[in-house]
C-alpha cells in the first residue's frame, strides 16, 4: 500500500506538499499570526521622508552585505556597539536588515554616535579615517540629487505619515544627505538613554597619575592618532569635534580638571549630558569599554602636553 | 539505440547557459574577494562590494544551479521515465526565457535593485518571470511523469518532485511585496517576522536549490557510471522523507541570539541536530554503493567526482548542524567561518556533482566517450585543493575573528577594537583569492573538456549523417 505512492506522481507530490507545510506552518505561519511577532516600542517613529530615502539608498548599495543591524545579548557585544536589540525596534522596517556577515561593525546603534560631519567624511573616503579600511568609497552620493516624486511614491506604498513641507525638502537635498539621515535614526527608539548609556564612571576624586610621564605621553600620542585626531585634528586643534588646546571646555570659557577629560572620554558625551553646568550638543563617542584606564589617562598626558601644560 | 527522440537539444543548452552563467559568477567571486582585501577594486557606482556580491551569489545559484537542475531534471526525467518530455517546445522556451531572466538578473542587480532578502534580492517584475520559469518547468516535470512509460518511479524523482513542490511555495510567500514602482517593492513583511519568513525560505534555498535537486543527480548519476546499484532502497525512502519533513523546520538556527522569539530559535536548534540523520542516509547509501569496488575510485574519474563531492556533502551536514548550537553560533556567526562552510557546499558538494553529471551527460548525447580523462583528473585536483585553500583559511580567520571579538582585557575592556580584528583578516583573504584562481583554473579545464567532447561529438554526428 505504502508502496503504490512511489507510482503515483501527482498523489507524490500532494504527499510531500503536505509533509513540507507542516514544519512550515509551525514556524512559520503559525508565529505570524501571534502578537509577539509584531512588537512595536512606544518611541519607535515610521521613517521620514529623508531617512527612508536614505534607507533605500543602503538597500541598493547592498550595505547589508557588510554591515549587520542586530546587537546580540552577549557581554563584550554590548560593550562594543551598545544595548542588545529589541524586537519592538523594527516595526517599520520592511523587511530587516539584519544582515549575515560582519565585514563591518554592527549598526545597530550607530544612530547619535558620532555627529553628521563625520559620516560624511567618512562616506566620501573611509581611508582617510581608517587607512586600512575595506569599506567602498561612497562620495559619489554627493552629486546625486534625491528625486522627491519617487520617494513619495515610497512612502505611500509604505503608508508612512509626510507632508507637503517634507517633500519640498528634499529636492535640495542629495543621496549623501538622506544616508547620513538614516545612519542617524538607527536604533535611538530604545526608550530611555540610560539602556543606550554603556557602563559610566565618574572619577571625582582621581588625579592623572600619569601626568608629564613622557612614555605615556607617546603612547597617548599614538592612541589620540588612532582614535581622535579623525575629529579633534591631528595636533587637538578642533575639526568635526571642538579644539582641545584652546581654553574652552565644552563650549564655555575656561578649562576644566583632567578628571573632566577622563570622564567624557570614557563616557563620552550625548546631547544632553552636562559637566559642571556645561552642556554638551553631542556627538564625542564613549570609549571606556575600548581603553584601559592607564590608556585614557595616557592620552590625557598627550592633551596637556599639546596644551604645553 | 532508442527507439524514440530526446530532447537532448534543450538539456545540451541548458547545460551550456549553465556553465555560461557559472563563469560569470565565478569571476565576479574572484573580483569581491580581492575587493575585501584591496578596496580600489571598487568601481561606483555598478562594481562596488555591496552589489557584486548579490551579483556572484545570484549568477551561481540560480544561473550555474538552477540552470544545471533545469538541464539535467529533464535528461533524468526522460530516462526514468523512458519517453521524451511531454511538451518539447515549452522546454525549448523555458530554456529561452531563462536565460533572458537570468541576464535581467544580472543587470538589475549591477543597478542596484535589491530586495535585500539574501537570495531573494530580485525585483518584484523579474519575480514574476522566475514564476513562469517554474510553472513551466513544473508543468513538464508533472505532464512527462503523468505519461510516463516506467511505472515505477525511482528516487531521484523523489527528489525532483520535492524540489519542484517546495521551491514554488518558498519563493512565492518570500518575495510577497508592495511595489512601488517598477524597480522597486518593500517586503510585506516587517521587523522579526520578515527575519523569520526570510531565514525560513534562506535555509530552504539551501535545501531545495543546493541539495535535493543535487541528491537527485547524485542517486542517477552514481550508479549510472559505476554500474553499481543504490546500496540500500529502504535507506533511501527514510532518507528521503525525514529531510523533506525536517528542513522545513530550521530556518531560525540563522538568526541565533537576533530578537527572534526563543522558542523559535529553539525549535529550529532541535530540528537542526536532527537534520544529521537524513543528510547521512544519503551520504552512508553511496558510500555503500561504492563499497563493493573501491578501487573504482582510482580507475574510474567519475566514481572520484561523486565520492568526494557525497563526502563534503557529509562533512557539510555535520558541520551545519554545529553551527546552530548556540555556543558555537556565538562565536562563528557574522564571522568569515560561515563563507567557508558555504564555499564547502557549493564548491566541494554542489559544483563537483553538476559537473561530474554533465561529464556522464555530454558524451552520452553523443554516444562517444569524454575528450580526455586526464583532464578531467586535473580538474579534479586543482577544484580540490583550491576549495581546501578555500574554506580551511575561512575557518581559520573566521574561528580568530570570533575570539578577537570576545577578548577582554583583565580590567574587563575590549581588547581589540574593531579595525585591530578587521586587519587580521587580510592576509586569509589574500590566501582565498588564491585558492579562488587555482579553482577557476580547474573550472577552465573542466569548460575545455566538454567543449572538445561537444566538438568531437558534433563531428561525429556530421559523419554518420553523411553517411560514413
Ligand atoms: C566591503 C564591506 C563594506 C561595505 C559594502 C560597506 N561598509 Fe561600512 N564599513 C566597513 C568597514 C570594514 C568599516 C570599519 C572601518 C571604517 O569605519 O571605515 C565600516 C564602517 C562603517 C560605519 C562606521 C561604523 C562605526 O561604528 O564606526 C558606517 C556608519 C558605515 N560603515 C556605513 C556603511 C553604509 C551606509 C554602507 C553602504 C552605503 C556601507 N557602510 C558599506 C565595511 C563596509
Ligand atoms: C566622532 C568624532 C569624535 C571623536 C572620534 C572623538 N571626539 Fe572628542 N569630542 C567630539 C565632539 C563632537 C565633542 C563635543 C562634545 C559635545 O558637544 O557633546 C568632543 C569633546 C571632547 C572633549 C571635551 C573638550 C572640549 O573642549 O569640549 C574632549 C577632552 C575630547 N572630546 C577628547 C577626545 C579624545 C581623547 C578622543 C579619542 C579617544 C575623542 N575625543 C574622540 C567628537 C569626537
Ligand atoms: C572562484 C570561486 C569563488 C570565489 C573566489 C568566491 C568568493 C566569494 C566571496 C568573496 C564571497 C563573500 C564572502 C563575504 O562576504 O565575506 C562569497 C559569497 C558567496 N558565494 Fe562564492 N566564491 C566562489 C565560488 C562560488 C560558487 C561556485 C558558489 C555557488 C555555487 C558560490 C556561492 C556563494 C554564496 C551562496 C555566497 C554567500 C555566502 C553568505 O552569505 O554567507 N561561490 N563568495
Ligand atoms: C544538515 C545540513 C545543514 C545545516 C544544518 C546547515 C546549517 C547552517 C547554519 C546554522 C548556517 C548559519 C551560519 C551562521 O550564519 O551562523 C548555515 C549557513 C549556510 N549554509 Fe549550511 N547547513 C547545512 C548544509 C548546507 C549545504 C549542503 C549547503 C550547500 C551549499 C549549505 C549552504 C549554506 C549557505 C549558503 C549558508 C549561508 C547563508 C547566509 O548567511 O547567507 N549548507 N548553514
Amino acid at each position: 500500500m505504502a508502496g503504490e505512492i512511489y507510482k503515483k506522481p501527482v498523489m507524490f507530490a500532494i504527499i510531500s506538499a503536505a509533509v513540507i507545510l507542516i514544519g512550515t506552518i509551525v514556524t512559520m505561519f503559525a508565529p505570524m499570526m501571534m502578537s509577539h511577532m509584531h512588537p512595536k516600542l512606544e518611541n519607535l517613529q515610521p521613517f521620514t521622508a529623508l531617512q527612508l530615502a536614505g534607507r533605500d539608498i543602503y538597500q541598493r548599495e547592498g550595505c547589508n552585505n557588510c554591515h549587520t543591524q542586530t546587537v546580540r545579548p552577549l557581554r563584550t557585544e554590548v560593550m562594543r556597539y551598545g544595548e542588545y536589540s529589541k524586537a519592538g525596534e523594527y516595526a517599520y522596517d520592511f523587511p530587516f536588515l539584519w544582515g549575515s556577515k560582519r565585514t563591518g561593525p554592527d549598526l545597530a546603534r550607530i544612530g547619535g554616535k558620532y555627529p553628521d560631519a563625520w559620516h560624511y567624511r567618512h562616506f566620501e573616503d573611509p581611508r582617510g579615517f581608517y587607512p586600512k579600511s575595506n569599506m567602498p568609497s561612497y562620495e559619489w552620493l554627493k552629486d546625486r540629487m534625491l528625486d522627491a516624486e519617487d520617494i513619495q511614491r515610497h512612502m505611500d506604498a509604505l503608508n508612512f505619515p509626510y507632508t507637503s513641507e517634507n517633500l519640498a525638502e528634499l529636492s535640495e537635498k542629495t543621496e549623501m544627505d538622506a544616508i547620513v539621515a538614516y545612519m542617524q535614526v538607527i536604533g535611538t527608539s530604545i526608550s530611555s538613554k540610560a539602556d543606550k548609556q554603556k557602563k559610566r564612571v565618574d572619577m571625582e576624586e582621581m588625579t592623572n597619575p600619569l601626568a608629564k610621564d613622557p612614555e605615556a605621553i607617546a603612547l597617548g600620542k599614538e592612541l589620540f592618532e588612532e582614535n581622535c585626531s579623525m575629529c579633534h585634528g591631528d595636533n587637538g586643534e578642533g575639526d568635526i569635534g571642538p579644539s582641545l588646546i584652546d581654553d574652552m571646555f565644552l563650549y564655555a570659557k575656561g578649562d576644566l580638571a583632567d578628571k573632566h577629560y577622563f570622564n567624557i572620554i570614557y563616557n563620552g558625551a550625548d546631547e544632553g549630558t552636562v559637566m559642571e553646568g556645561r552642556a554638551a550638543k553631542g556627538g564625542m563617542p564613549p570609549y571606556g569599554e575600548e581603553l584601559q584606564k592607564d590608556e585614557i589617562w595616557s592620552i590625557v598626558s598627550f592633551i596637556r602636553s599639546l596644551q604645553g601644560k | 539505440m532508442n527507439t524514440y527522440h530526446y530532447d537532448n537539444q534543450t538539456v545540451k543548452s541548458f547545460i551550456i547557459s549553465s556553465i555560461f552563467w557559472g563563469v560569470v559568477g565565478i569571476v565576479v567571486g574572484l573580483w569581491i574577494s580581492i575587493q575585501m582585501w584591496a578596496p580600489s577594486w571598487n568601481v561606483a557606482p555598478f562594481f562596488t562590494f555591496g552589489r557584486l556580491r548579490v551579483v556572484h551569489t545570484n549568477s551561481l545559484a540560480f544561473g550555474l544551479g538552477v540552470g544545471a537542475i533545469f538541464g539535467i531534471s529533464y535528461y533524468i526525467l526522460m530516462r526514468l521515465t523512458k519517453r521524451p518530455l511531454l511538451f518539447p517546445r515549452l522546454a525549448r522556451f523555458h530554456l529561452y526565457l531563462f536565460n533572458a531572466a537570468i541576464a535581467l538578473a544580472a543587470l538589475s542587480l549591477f543597478a542596484g535593485m535589491n530586495q535585500s532578502l539574501e537570495y531573494a534580492e530580485l525585483e518584484w517584475p523579474l519575480d514574476i518571470g522566475v514564476v513562469i520559469l517554474w510553472v513551466i518547468f513544473a508543468v513538464n516535470v508533472f505532464g512527462t511523469l503523468v505519461k510516463r512509460k516506467e511505472e515505477q518511479m525511482y528516487i531521484s524523482l523523489w527528489y525532483i518532485i520535492a524540489t519542484v513542490v517546495a521551491v514554488a511555495v518558498l519563493y512565492i510567500v518570500n518575495n510577497l511585496s508592495v511595489p512601488a514602482g517598477l524597480f522597486k517593492s518593500y517586503s510585506m513583511f516587517a521587523g522579526v517576522n520578515s527575519a523569520n519568513v526570510q531565514w525560513w525560505y534562506g535555509h530552504n534555498a539551501v535545501g531545495f536549490v543546493f541539495t535535493t535537486p543535487i541528491l537527485a543527480m547524485f542517486y542517477y548519476f552514481l550508479p549510472k557510471s559505476t554500474g553499481l546499484p543504490i546500496y540500500s532502497h529502504r535507506l533511501s525512502i527514510v532518507a528521503f522523507w525525514s529531510l523533506v519533513f525536517a528542513y522545513l523546520w530550521t530556518g531560525a538556527h540563522h538568526l541565533v541570539y537576533t530578537p527572534l522569539p526563543d522558542w523559535i530559535q529553539t525549535l529550529a536548534i532541535v530540528f537542526t541536530i536532527f537534520l544529521i540523520a537524513p543528510s547521512w542516509g544519503s551520504v552512508i547509501n553511496g558510500f555503500y554503493t561504492v563499497a563493493p569496488e573501491w578501487e573504482q575510485m582510482r580507475t574510474n574519474y567519475l566514481t572520484k567526482f561523486f565520492i568526494l563531492g557525497i563526502t563534503f556533502y557529509g562533512l557539510q551536514t555535520v558541520q551545519g548542524p554545529t553551527q546552530g548550537l548556540r555556543v558555537v553560533s556565538q562565536l562563528i556567526h557574522y564571522t568569515d567561518w560561515v563563507p567557508g562552510h558555504v564555499h564547502m557546499g557549493t564548491l566541494g558538494w554542489v559544483t563537483m556533482t553538476v559537473t561530474a553529471s554533465m561529464y556522464y551527460i555530454i558524451p552520452k548525447i553523443y554516444d562517444t566517450e569524454i575528450y580526455s580523462v586526464k583532464v578531467a583528473n586535473t580538474h579534479f585536483y586543482l577544484v580540490l585543493v583550491g576549495q581546501l585553500i578555500f574554506s580551511i583559511t575561512m575557518w581559520i580567520t573566521g574561528i580568530q575573528q570570533g575570539a578577537l571579538w570576545k577578548a577582554v582585557n583583565p580590567d574587563g575592556t575590549l581588547q581589540y577594537s574593531f579595525m585591530e580584528g578587521l586587519i587580521k583578516n587580510y592576509p586569509f583573504w589574500q590566501m582565498r583569492t588564491a585558492g579562488g584562481v587555482i579553482f577557476t583554473i580547474g573550472m577552465l579545464y573542466f569548460i575545455y573538456n566538454i567543449f572538445m567532447t561537444i566538438r568531437k561529438g558534433s563531428a561525429l554526428e556530421a559523419s554518420t549523417a553523411k553517411g560514413v
